[in-house]
């Protein structure tokens, strides 16, 4: 796709919607679902990974030192991480806008 | 030279399936089912027709195999009835705007409960919106044509959507009727291999029925708006290659001595050619009447209808289904595609001939001249249901 998902006319649209180039799910935000974000305040974090496991999004990766980061490009909100976290490192912030 | 045969209108539909060479048939054989997937069963059990004929537990998964086979560019046929159609409802949906062209025979019957399968068309009425083409035939010949139009139509590279072929239960599947076939190389020349441009192929990969979110959804359904639109004209261009072809013309509404008639009835399947009848009689006490046919129910033929019905001071509909709290689905239709005409007859809508009961031609020049009186004096009701035991 050239153009922007925003900006496809209904001229653009494939023939019954489908889909011919592979990896397309990977363009679409389904971070902007969310209604809260993860936190992680890295005094509390103690590295285990909890949190990745638990993503059922997938969407949490390790930085290079070691601590664990939501991608908020695909994080749709859900807190099982926060929930999951015993050190209770990662608290949900409500998205202001 | 074509043949003429004397046969069952179910199996004259299974002998149309085998001339049109279809590669799948998924179904549900049993009630309300009719013999067309059960012949169709034995010609492939026996040999006589290479195809493979998928028996499934449910419509919906009858209508579900239909999905694939078609996406895999099969010739896809399956036939339905009553609830078995609205089992298979959901489906429905998928398969047009997935954008494939399965052939469907409805066989139209009543809704339980109470149970009744005999032929009405609230089956037909309840998967209107469902963005399948839709053909309403009114007697076998009629049906066994529709079979290679529908194909044709489906398959065109223009079109690319299901087909749904309407015919009444028992008046029209159990009944047997003289029917010209055509021969095989007739249809093969008027019905070209089904060429579907994106089939599912591993070497290929395509993802069908993906994710549509609000940001895209409505640009979709847009596209497939206007691709229905669209297939209008394919749709004439069919029936006009049709009639040169086999001597049999077609058009989305039909007229019958209707030409400057000031009174019309307004049918749709095989009740229409019982109301022949008595426009007959009519006709021959010096009555100004006539009858028009819906053929091509979606997409809705409303400049036709326009043009039918033009100069007609009264069109009388009779609607074979019910829609509770309302009154009669088509004649709502019928009401919409005059809304922007300055001139307008009085239109006056009947729902009768629910779950089998019969209208006669008797019945129809009742309805008629019911309909005239209402038309003078007006109703305090939206709708009257004809023959109802008050």
């Amino acid at each position: 796709m050239t153009k922007r998902e925003n900006e496809l006319t209904w001229k653009d649209i494939e023939t019954g919607f489908i889909v011919t180039e592979p990896g397309s799910a990977r363009q679409y935000r389904t971070g902007d679902w969310k209604s809260e974000r993860p936190i992680v305040d890295k005094s509390k974090c103690i590295k285990c990974g909890l949190c990745f496991i638990y993503c059922p999004e997938g969407c949490i990766q390790q930085d290079a030192e070691g601590y664990y980061e939501a991608d908020l490009f695909y994080c749709k909100g859900c807190g099982i991480c926060a929930r999951e976290c015993w050190p209770k490192a990662i608290t949900m912030v409500e998205e202001e806008s | 030279m074509a043949k003429r045969e004397g046969i069952e209108v179910s199996r004259a539909i299974t002998v149309a399936c085998k001339l049109a060479n279809i590669d799948v048939v998924a179904a549900y054989p049993i009630t309300p089912q009719t013999h067309i997937v059960e012949d169709l069963a034995k010609l492939v059990a026996n040999g006589e027709l290479e195809a493979s004929f998928i028996p499934v537990e449910s419509e919906h998964s009858a209508m579900s195999v239909c999905l694939g086979a078609a996406a895999v560019g099969a010739r896809t046929f399956t036939a339905t009835a009553g609830q078995g159609l609205e089992l298979m409802h959901e489906v429905l949906y998928i398969a047009s705007s997935m954008r494939l062209p399965i052939v469907m025979t409805v066989v139209n019957r009543a809704l339980s409960a109470p149970i009744n399968i005999w032929g009405d068309h609230s089956d037909a009425m309840a998967v209107r919106d469902t963005g399948w083409i839709q053909i309403f035939v009114e007697n076998g010949q009629q049906a066994v044509d529709s079979m290679f139009c529908a194909f044709r139509i489906a398959e065109d590279q223009r079109v690319l959507l299901p087909v749904m072929v309407h015919l009444d239960g028992f008046h029209l599947t159990h009944v047997v009727e003289p029917i010209f076939f055509p021969e095989p190389n007739e249809v093969d020349q008027f019905l070209p291999p089904n060429q579907y441009p994106l089939p599912l192929n591993p070497d290929k990969p395509v993802a069908m029925g993906d994710f549509g979110p609000p940001f895209i959804y409505t640009e979709i359904k847009k596209a497939q708006e206007v691709n229905i639109e669209a297939a209008k004209e394919v749709v004439l261009e069919c029936w006009q290659d049709f009639g040169e072809r086999f001597g049999r013309y077609y058009s989305p509404v039909e007229c019958y001595r209707s030409e400057g008639a000031k009174v019309l009835l307004l049918t749709m399947g095989s009740f229409s050619e019982t109301a022949m009848e008595a426009i007959d009689k009519m006709k021959g006490e010096g009555k100004n009447v006539g009858l028009i046919r819906i053929r091509l129910w979606r997409p809705f033929p409303f400049k036709e209808i326009r043009q039918a019905a033009k100069g007609a001071e009264v069109l009388i509909v009779l609607d074979r289904a019910l829609s509770f709290g309302y009154g009669g689905p088509v004649c709502s239709e019928i009401k919409s595609a005059f809304y922007h005409e300055d001139k307008c007859p009085k239109i006056v809508s009947f729902v009768g001939g629910l779950g089998g009961r019969d209208i006669s031609p008797g019945g129809f020049e009742q309805m008629i001249n019911r309909g005239i009186e209402i038309a003078r004096t007006g109703s305090e009701q939206e709708f009257e249901m004809f023959g109802v035991r008050e």
